[in-house]
């Protein structure tokens, strides 16, 4: 290893040599000038037409070298001393003519003067931005060892940082049960995983958890916030939607490795496939995950803009980490983003057939193979039915004509007499159908046919209420007209009509002869030459297995954004995955396996202080884990996990009258009973407007917009979440059974098991101690207090009835005392 | 001090995901600069405030401007007309798209009150004996005209979800000063006739804000805080040993790891067994005399808006910075004149009473409190009622900064379009923020690459009204 390490240095000065030194000497402009001028500059000075000042621009360099009228040019590149720019910046703070001015709020340091002039000394050199460049994959000596770690190691020879040793076993498979499962790891595997020599023992593993189902559930945690997945409508009423066969099939898709190409094209263009299969049709459910509304008084022009909007938000962030959202009102003051790129971009959906002010729709069923059948079955009954019951011939309209007047004769007054009363030629066919649907309901042959017919129609309604239905997307030629809405206002109807293209800064694919298609729109976010996606989706990947983005803005690539601090690696990565055809799986494999993740996580204090966010990659991070795994590690920790992969959302319990405040309809929760109480996080109903308060306190959001990044906060409601929303007082009442049931020996063997089942490691002499005491106090209260322990048994689920309810409750309190731990819910 | 706990220190005063327990950290360390309540990220208010907490009261539904707070006789004369189309053409409208627009008469009188004679309905009486203190402005205007848009709009300066709330707003520029409570609650309660529209948590979410900044709904029903009351058969002291256990274990894990957010996870778990008791005490009345329950007229624990008034007035005693009410129905689209009564009923002497109150206690000199829906209702009628508005429509506001006994811009002589000193909620929000020491430009937040603020790129201060 040691040798591995000092030979890094010789290869990477000749596989990185070019990449490598310009960071030391040269400005860069990437890295150190274009944020400033960005920052400091671009709002007045930049892409943003309508508000530019004194008609400068510094963001392109012909405008910015060019002399105005007057003259003076904002940079002369070479002459500081003749640069506008450098006079402006320098001037002094109670001058009229310093820039920033005073009046934005932004300014300047000394070094940050220095070396704007530093750089116009040298030159005044543009770049292109970084993101919107190709990507070009840098060359990388494969006998070196893992690409990752040779590229980690290349920055960080560079800043005289050295990687930490690897973390030991037991961590390493908790680490990737974490990330590839979101789940604990077993005790027994982890035993197993520890006593294991064999050389590959590490692979094994990886490969082994990364073709269990468990892993697509993993990541469709993480895809769903991007694409805003959720079952319920968002605004107003906040109806719910059928939507849940969609996040099975995000599930499958991870688990099957479907290419990330194809998951894109079938999300945004699944339907517009040749022979699109019902699958295809359910990844297009993407198109109509965003917020609707069907409130009384809302105007479509309203919300037609609203959903046009949403949707080219969409694409932007989860694909391409563009802030296109800027340019719903105006240019984009950092990107070249234009009001006209964003509504033709919106022009690609302006296909999609729905109702815009409307609950939503219920979608297509999905059938298995006995449901098409029957369902087959049913319509052609109710075909033959309706033609027998249908009957119109001359025949039996002599026999109404005859029947009617002896009716009519009898002073009968129903409603089909009006039309009756007209000459036979002359009765509308609404008429006529009244007539004969009059006689044909006094007429026994036609009334068992009715009979029968209504049967079929109520057997019909009741097998498509038994199946799952999902909403898909529906192309319509007739088109909704987009136009460019100034200021984004839908009332403004004085913009030019747009039809859909490609903003015309990324590289554009040549589409002759027709408008181009949320299908054209798919395979280019894909395309080889599109320089965002793959590297914004690695970047993704990236954060998932090492804590942080290499850029640290996952969901801004444009001007504003993070460069990455090792973009060697980020596009290295990028390039592979799309040297790989979008292998989701192997990009993982790839990061799971490099040394850099299996480090300690374990920090010195040296590294807390020089590097707290452990941006430089030496050592492993650590940080609690997501909202959806905090319930599933509780739960199957306790054993009370239901393995079940996908189906329609489940309701855990959640307190009472916390959906008061819904309504259209008001709503109450029915909390699920037996095993879809105890499903995966994931499968919580995703309730927009009121999420589940647990998941809401552990940073689950609410997937009202796409979410690339969730926050990681450590707040008091998590603590009161632990402690006692019932799902967690009933996995820790569930633990304690299981202590009782398989653990064996005094009180401490039991602990001692317990901890190990929990942590999956021995607990200290005074971990064992402070959990020895407090069994030993409350064994001896509830003893004291049998009514408090018979009601704790009562919570949720009663307990099972052979446990004593006195050791239930004491070892209880130890359970939900390990349970709540730090390290439980940290993955480390 | 030795450099670990440095360290800790560290980390605490810059990470941006603590929680509110940041009372319960530093009693944790050894530390001499130990903060009352939690810090914000400003060291200091830009200026001096003059309001040192919020009370918002968000009348949800869209109270009417006509049968509130702006009257308007020439509408009574036109009652049945049809509306100028000068005035409706080209605009935004609700329920009422495709209708003929017909003027509505006010439905109830007007009368004026105080010294100041502040003219305003004759349904709120004991308001009225509070007119000296109250500031109406009667211009002002939304970009919304739906509900769940509008309070968004109202809450968070845009009709984008995601958006943080301005008491989210409030509690990250400012901290609090509440010990053991979180600095932004929220409470709501509906009454008698209207609809009770519904109302998203989005409205009190921190949104790119750190989590902690989030509103925490104090409800009327179950438990007051969510899952702040130990399962059944656990006694607060075997709790305490639980938490105490938890803490321990939690900290001697820390002495293996060094990871600065074990430090935080102990505040809170302290912080969150500390409010099991301290929401209860908010909570129990028993100490309030008769008088100050007669004031209020509720009873404890009856869910009303008065009861939540009280409660309000509790939390703004304890620190909370910024206190949110949320009252329901008022969507009038149909019997407003009966609606409304229902609804005076209900916030007349509940209102008396909070201004009443602060000031006896001496906190309205630096409370601020606004009272408003997420907009007014339409000159025009819907049958019998009226449709939503946002073109103009009134709020009022009192305490803290606020000039008292006077009103500030005019809609039109029908109600229509705010025309005299027309009041954007951005401007609301900049006045808002203003009053409690806010340079509103300067309070912003980085996220997407941008510096968001609560006024967005708008905003100007109502100088006119302050103090």
């Amino acid at each position: 290893m040691f040798t591995d390490f000092a030979r890094l240095p010789i290869l990477l000065s000749l596989a990185l040599g070019p990449l490598i030194a310009g960071a030391e000497e040269g400005i860069s402009y990437n890295r150190q000038i274009r944020p400033l001028l960005s920052d400091q500059c671009f709002a007045c000075h930049g892409p943003d037409a309508n508000k530019r000042k004194s008609k400068l621009r510094l963001d392109v360099r012909e405008d910015a070298i060019k002399p105005a009228k007057s003259g003076v040019a904002a940079i002369v590149p070479g002459k500081p001393d003749e640069s506008e720019l450098v006079a402006r910046i320098f001037a002094p703070t109670d001058d009229e003519d310093l820039m920033p001015p005073k009046k934005t709020h932004k300014s300047l340091s000394a070094d940050q003067q220095a070396l704007i002039r530093r750089w116009i000394a040298e030159g005044a050199e543009y770049q292109g931005h970084w993101a919107y460049l190709p990507v070009v994959k840098p060359a990388v000596d494969p006998a070196a060892g893992h690409p990752i770690d040779t590229l980690v190691a290349a920055r960080q020879q560079t800043m005289g940082l050295t990687a930490s040793a690897e973390a030991d076993r037991r961590t390493l498979i908790r680490r990737l049960y974490a990330d590839l499962h979101g789940l604990p790891a077993p005790p027994a595997e982890v035993e197993a995983f520890v006593r294991d020599s064999s050389p590959d023992a590490y692979e094994k593993l990886v490969d082994r958890l990364m073709a269990a189902p468990a892993y697509g559930e993993r990541m469709a945690v993480w895809w769903l916030d991007l694409v805003r997945y959720a079952d319920s409508a968002g605004y107003h009423s906040d109806k719910e939607r059928n939507v849940s066969p969609f996040r099975d099939y995000v599930i499958a898709a991870f688990n099957d490795n479907k290419p990330f190409d194809q998951m894109t094209i079938e999300h945004l263009a699944g339907d517009l496939l040749p022979d699109a299969t019902m699958e295809q049709r359910i990844g297009s459910c993407f198109n109509k995950l965003l917020l609707t509304t069907d409130e009384g008084g809302a105007q479509a022009k309203d919300y037609e803009a609203r959903y046009l909007q949403d949707r080219v938000r969409a694409v932007g962030t989860v694909w391409l980490a563009q802030t296109w959202q800027c340019s719903q009102c105006h240019d984009h003051k950092f990107d070249p983003m234009l009001a006209k790129d964003f509504y033709s971009m919106g022009a690609f959906f302006a296909d999609i057939e729905e109702g815009i002010i409307a609950a939503p729709e219920r979608g297509v069923p999905l059938f298995d193979e006995g449901g098409r059948k029957e369902s087959a079955a049913l319509e052609e009954e109710r075909a033959k039915l309706q033609a027998a019951y249908g009957e119109d011939t001359p025949e039996l309209q002599a026999r109404i004509e005859a029947w009617g007047t002896a009716q009519v004769a009898a002073g009968v007054a129903e409603e089909w007499v009006k039309g009756f009363a007209k000459p036979t030629a002359e009765r509308t066919p609404d008429e006529r159908k009244k007539l004969r649907d009059a006689y044909k309901t006094k007429f026994p042959e036609f009334a068992a046919i009715k009979t029968s017919l209504d049967q079929v129609v109520g057997k019909q309604k009741a097998l498509l209420d038994a199946t799952r239905h999902c909403i898909v997307t529906r192309a319509t030629p007739q088109k909704r007209t987009v136009r460019i809405l100034p200021r984004g206002d839908f009332l403004n109807e004085s913009g030019p009509v747009v039809s859909a293209a490609f903003p015309g800064y990324l590289p554009v694919p040549v589409i002759e002869g027709r408008e181009p298609t949320r299908l054209d729109l798919a395979r280019w976010l894909v395309s080889r030459d599109h320089p965002l996606t793959a590297r914004v989706l690695v970047n993704r990947l990236w954060k998932l297995y090492y804590g942080v983005g290499l850029s640290k803005s996952l969901e801004d690539f444009g001007l504003q954004g993070e460069m990455p601090l090792n973009e060697p690696l980020l596009d290295w990565l990028a390039a592979e995955l799309m040297d790989r055809q979008w292998n989701v799986k192997d990009m993982i494999r790839l990061m799971v396996t490099s040394r850099a993740y299996r480090q300690t996580s374990v920090a010195s204090v040296e590294q807390l202080a020089r590097d707290p966010e452990n941006r430089e990659l030496t050592r492993q991070s650590r940080y609690r884990i997501e909202a959806e795994f905090v319930r599933d590690f509780s739960l199957a920790t306790s054993g009370l996990l239901v393995r079940t992969i996908g189906g329609p959302s489940v309701k855990p319990y959640q307190p009472d009258g916390y959906w008061e405040n819904l309504n259209f309809p008001a709503r109450t929760w029915q909390a699920s009973s037996g095993e879809a109480q105890y499903r995966r996080g994931l499968y919580t109903w995703w309730q927009r407007m009121f999420l589940h308060p647990s998941m809401l306190s552990f940073d689950a959001p609410s997937r009202e917009e796409c979410a690339a990044e969730r926050t990681r906060s450590n707040i008091p409601q998590q603590a009161l979440a632990l402690l006692n929303d019932p799902s967690f007082v009933e996995t820790s009442r569930a633990m304690a059974g299981r202590v009782l049931k398989e653990a064996t020996g005094d009180d401490d063997a039991r602990i001692g098991w317990l901890w190990r089942e929990v942590l999956q490691r021995a607990p200290t002499g005074s971990e064992q101690a402070t959990l020895r005491a407090l069994l030993d106090k409350h064994r001896s209260e509830f003893k004291a207090d049998l009514p408090s322990a018979q009601a704790f048994g009562k919570i949720a689920t009663p307990a099972p009835a052979d446990l004593d309810p006195v050791e239930l409750a004491a070892w209880s309190s130890v359970t939900r005392v390990v349970m709540n731990l730090h390290e439980f819910i940290t993955r480390s | 001090m030795t450099p670990y706990s440095t360290l800790h220190r560290r980390a605490f005063l810059t990470r941006a995901t603590y929680g509110f327990g940041a009372t319960a950290l530093a009693s944790l360390m050894s530390d001499d600069a130990r903060a009352d309540g939690l810090p914000g990220i400003l060291a200091a208010p830009h200026f001096a405030p003059k309001a040192k907490r919020v009370i918002f009261l968000s009348m949800a539904g869209g109270p009417s401007h006509l049968e509130t707070f702006d009257y308007k006789p020439k509408l009574a004369q036109m009652d049945g007309k049809p509306m100028p189309e000068s005035l409706t053409k080209g605009q935004q409208i609700a329920q009422l798209q495709g209708a003929a627009l017909k003027c509505f008469a006010p439905q109830h009188g007007f009368q004026r009150y105080g010294k100041s004679g502040q003219e305003f309905s004759s349904l709120l009486p004991l308001l009225g004996t509070m007119a000296d203190d109250l500031c109406i402005i009667r211009s002002v205007y939304s970009e919304a005209i739906n509900h769940d848009p509008a309070h968004m709009f109202m809450n968070t300066g845009s009709q984008i979800a995601g958006r943080p709330s301005m008491g989210a707003w409030t509690t990250y520029g400012l901290g609090s000063e509440a010990k053991d409570l979180p600095g932004f609650m929220v409470l709501t309660s509906h009454g008698r006739g209207g609809q009770n529209q519904p109302i998203a948590a989005r409205q009190w979410a921190s949104g790119f804000l750190p989590s902690r900044h989030q509103g925490v709904h104090l409800r009327g029903k179950g438990d007051p805080v969510m899952y702040l009351n130990p399962p059944p058969g656990i006694t607060a002291d075997r709790q305490l040993d639980v938490v105490k256990s938890i803490n321990s274990l939690n900290a001697e894990h820390d002495a293996m790891v060094h990871d600065p957010e074990i430090a935080t996870r102990i505040a809170q778990y302290e912080m969150a067994f500390k409010m099991q008791s301290s929401v209860p005490d908010l909570m129990d009345l028993g100490k309030e005399p008769a008088s100050v329950m007669d004031l209020y007229g509720c009873k404890p624990g009856d869910g009303s808006f008065a009861y939540n008034c009280l409660l309000a007035r509790r939390l703004a005693e304890r620190g909370v910075r910024f206190i949110q009410l949320y009252h329901k129905d008022w969507d009038h689209h149909g019997d407003i004149k009966q609606g409304i009564v229902y609804k005076a009923e209900e916030i007349d002497r509940a209102c008396m009473a909070l201004l009443t109150d602060l000031k006896q206690r001496d906190l309205l000199k630096d409370t601020l409190v606004i009272w408003g829906g997420e907009f007014g209702r339409t000159p025009m009628s819907q049958g019998n009622g009226r449709d939503h508005h946002n073109k103009g429509f009134s709020i009022w506001m009192a305490g803290g900064g606020v000039k008292p006994g006077i009103h500030y811009g005019a809609t039109d002589d029908l109600g229509y379009h705010a025309v005299e000193n027309p009041v954007d909620v951005h401007d609301l929000h900049a006045t808002m923020q203003h009053l409690l020491g806010i340079e509103h430009t300067r309070l912003t937040y980085r996220f997407q690459g941008r510096d968001y603020r609560l006024t967005d790129i708008k905003g100007k201060v109502l100088k006119a009204i302050l103090t």
